[in-house]
């Protein structure tokens, strides 16, 4: 495959005085409209210098601002959203709080007219609070039942420094001692305007929706940039006794951030390891071995910081192999690196991806949104596929000889016995 | 949205639903095969078969199936449910010949004995995956609960012990009776035209072989059981219902869909107010599937284990207030609006359609356009939902709870 046929599309932007930036992409043929908001209210922003409240901050916030905004109360916010068709989620990950939401195009402006209700007027409701703090306690104990989510959430706050892996869904002891206060505290320090990004993809209308916004959020104040200190983490090896069926294995390391001249090189060599089903993961442990039914690796990137995450759950009688071929498969790529083969199939999976996505106004807001907060600004379709195709199998080798190797190595494993985590 | 059909000599029948606007093409086979179509000695085989045909052809072997879809860039997968076994692949259009050769080639797959004994072991740790899944577990003892010994009860997966007891030429016969090409749907949707579609398929399909296949698809009654099964290690109690529905043949079904959005949408819904947007539970949903001949109405609910009676006769008064004095004309013009907006989102991609397409089909025989089916939603009035709740009580239901306590009763 060495064609993109990426359709023209015109990427418009727009950064108001208060900072909010927005993003939006016209696709000819869709009815709907979508668009995605990032606020740098992640559960990150719980440990910020003035604040340092425990987990779970941010994730209950992101419940309180839906629960009454602007002249609606609660449920009238969310009959107004069903009227609109509009399908949404409010949510906190570790970096941003996000509001995701679609509808038909012609529904977009009442839509956006709420949710800036919900981030700006939020009614903050105390009463609200208890309901709030019962429903996040028992999110936290059905994520306890959940064994291939928790090993995840544990691994990426062993891997990365703290506050950059706390797990958004909170701490037990962090839910049930928040006050209405802290969260109110935790609403005024981190949703603002400087560092929100608003992307926003589909059946639009540039000027229209510019104003709009610039209607709905203009008055939006900024707010001081919060600190937070980093500190390492750790333990780089770690096993959580379940008396589960199988054993949950989850690995991370180091890879090059979105912003390194390295990063295709770094998405091409994840790819080839466990990114699709003739990947090497896929067919070694599974396809040849038939160890697991569940193995991947996947990429993740924040601004400072990217990595490789692989994951496999099997019986405990396989899971010390499990682990040894994926570390043995790690190894390989880094030593023989990868061939021109692989590297086609990557590029043609990753093309595909990238065109489909042209289908779907959600998708594209989302990346919209995540390009610009990773290199503030937004690449187009065609810069993608170009350096793609740029891309070599002895640059990718190299980069891949970078992954291998003990140090940065985070290995967490969760079930009814530990394994040996050095490669056999 | 231009549609066409035909059946091919051999029985296949071949549909299409194109748009010029779209920039993917999807092709999917709708095989009529499923756990309901399983003897006992068998339990499993329909989803053990569907991995079996990734393991190869005559063409090709297992790493050659995966490497031939990814070097394209398509996205393949494969799904198996009480009643069908669903292939499926998106690509861009340039690429469905060489795509669709891979797709077609597995419906007529090797069945290897070696491939057999490894595939087993991956099988038996998808099993072991679900059981560590509470939700899974749940919802596959209260199908059990409730259809007893109809088929529509059978495990999907198996258990380890009929996956580990099976035989490679029980497969085969399995796969000569439900694999024949008068049992199998072959629908396309996206960017193509019809002619070369048609080509693809009589070169790759036309040569297939095997005679008529038959379901005996009896209407299934529940028993409004109750079972509490043990778990102790977890945290949460997890509980299912199941209450009979109107079946796939009955207009019926687009009432019983808007039924369950008014009652148990994720959000915004009765159940959602009741126990979610209080804190009573994290999780209280219910959704509406049908079957052929068949159809059910599934609850969901999560909540601490000590407040799950409560939380049962919280959901029991949320559902005679309905059975009692219908919708308001605000909740179903809302539920309308969800699932309109829900459906022309999804539509707007050929994998989107691909499904309903093609499911439709197989059990219909009609084509029905997004256009014709949010009419149909459309038409549903209150009274048509008060008549539904008559004729298919939500009220009592069969209950299966797992989780730390069996200290349950179920509410009266």
């Amino acid at each position: 495959m060495t064609e993109a046929h990426s359709p023209p599309t015109t990427i418009q932007q727009h950064v108001f005085p208060n900072g909010l930036v927005l993003l939006a992409e016209a696709m000819p043929g869709v009815q709907s409209a979508a668009f995605t908001m990032l606020m740098p209210a992640g559960a990150a922003y719980e440990a910020a210098d003035g604040l340092n409240l425990p987990g779970g901050a941010a994730t209950m916030t992101a419940e309180w601002i839906t629960r009454g905004a602007g002249d609606r109360d609660s449920r009238e916010l969310l009959t107004a959203l069903d009227n609109l068709g509009v399908s949404h989620a409010e949510s906190a990950q570790t970096l941003h709080t996000s509001i995701a939401a679609a509808t038909l195009g012609r529904n977009l402006e009442p839509a956006l007219e709420l949710f800036a209700d919900m981030v700006l007027r939020p009614h903050l409701d105390e009463e609200e609070v208890e309901p709030i703090r019962a429903l996040c306690a028992q999110n936290l104990r059905s994520l306890e039942d959940d064994p291939g989510s928790k090993v995840i959430y544990e691994l990426r706050r062993r891997h990365f420094p703290d506050p950059w892996g706390r797990p958004s869904p909170g701490s037990p002891e962090g839910v049930a001692s928040l006050t209405p206060a802290d969260l109110q505290r935790f609403w005024e320090t981190t949703y603002r305007p400087n560092g929100a990004i608003l992307g926003v993809a589909g059946a639009i209308d540039w000027p229209r929706l510019r104003d709009a916004v610039g209607r709905l959020f203009g008055e939006w104040s900024p707010r001081p940039d919060p600190r937070i200190q980093e500190r390492p983490a750790g333990p780089t090896r770690d096993h959580i006794l379940r008396e589960t069926q199988q054993i949950q294995i989850a690995l991370a390391r180091p890879a090059a951030t979105v912003d390194s001249p390295d990063y295709y090189a770094a998405r091409a060599a994840v790819a080839i390891l466990g990114g699709y089903s003739s990947a090497r993961l896929f067919t070694e442990v599974r396809e040849k071995r038939g160890l697991c039914y569940s193995v991947y690796a996947s990429y993740e990137g924040h601004r400072e910081r990217g990595a490789l995450l692989c994951y496999a759950g099997t019986s405990a009688d396989r899971a010390q192999q499990t682990l040894d071929v994926m570390l043995a498969e790690i190894d390989r790529l880094g030593r023989d690196g990868v061939d021109l083969e692989e590297l086609q199939t990557m590029r043609a999976g990753l093309k595909s991806s990238l065109i489909m996505a042209q289908e779907s106004s959600m998708s594209r807001s989302g990346a919209l949104a995540s390009d610009w907060y990773f290199l503030g600004r937004v690449r187009s379709l065609d810069e993608i596929a170009e350096a793609l195709d740029a891309l070599t199998p002895e640059e990718v080798s190299r980069y891949a000889a970078s992954l291998t190797g003990p140090e940065g190595l985070t290995i967490v494993t969760l079930g009814p016995n530990a394994l040996r985590t050095t490669s056999a | 949205m231009p549609f066409h059909q035909t059946t091919l000599p051999n029985g296949l029948q071949v549909i299409a639903e194109l748009n010029d606007r779209a920039h993917s093409v999807a092709a999917g086979f709708f095989v009529k095969a499923g756990s309901r179509d399983e003897s006992s000695e068998v339990a499993g085989v329909s989803h053990f078969l569907e991995h079996m045909t990734f393991k190869g052809t005559d063409r090709r072997d297992a790493l050659a199936v995966n490497r031939d879809f990814d070097r394209v860039g398509a996205k393949h997968n494969a799904q198996t449910s009480e009643e069908d076994t669903f292939y499926h692949v998106t690509c861009l259009p340039e690429y469905l010949p060489a795509s669709f050769d891979v797709l077609s080639d597995i419906l007529r797959p090797s069945l290897r004995d070696e491939d057999f004994e490894t595939e087993k072991q991956v099988i038996v740790e998808e099993i072991r995956m679900y059981l560590d899944n509470p939700m899974s577990v749940a919802y596959e003892a209260a199908k059990t609960a409730h259809y007893g010994g109809h088929p529509l009860g059978n495990s999907i997966l198996g258990t380890v012990e009929s996956i580990t007891a099976m035989s490679a030429p029980q497969m085969r016969d399995y796969f000569d009776r439900r694999y024949s090409p008068a049992n199998i749907v072959l629908a396309f949707a996206g960017k193509g035209q019809w002619q070369p579609l048609l080509d693809l398929a009589e070169k790759h399909c036309g040569h297939w072989k095997g005679g008529p296949a038959s379901r005996q698809a009896v209407p299934a009654h529940g028993s409004g059981a109750f079972r509490a099964i043990l778990r102790a290690e977890d945290q949460q109690q997890t509980v299912v219902g199941v209450a009979d529905g109107p079946p796939l043949e009955s207009p019926d079904r687009y009432a019983a869909h808007l039924l369950a959005t008014i009652l148990g949408d994720h959000t915004g819904s009765r159940l959602y107010w009741a126990l979610i947007d209080p804190g009573h539970a994290d999780g209280a949903e219910l959704s509406y599937q049908d079957y052929n001949q068949s159809g059910a109405f599934f609850t969901f609910l999560s909540c601490e284990p000590d407040s799950t009676r409560v939380n049962l006769e919280r959901v029991a008064d949320v559902y005679r207030g309905l059975m009692s004095e219908g919708p308001t004309e605000e909740e179903l013009v809302q539920a309308k609006n969800k699932v309109l907006a829900r459906s022309v989102l999804r539509s707007e991609r050929p994998m989107g359609r691909l499904a309903s397409l093609g499911f439709h089909w197989m059990y219909h025989r009609a084509y029905i356009s997004v256009e014709q089916e949010l009419e149909a939603f459309g038409r549903v009035t209150s009274d048509d939902i008060r008549r539904l709740l008559g004729e298919w009580p939500l009220w009592p239901m069969t209950i299966v709870s797992v989780g730390p306590t069996t200290e349950i009763q179920p509410p009266a």
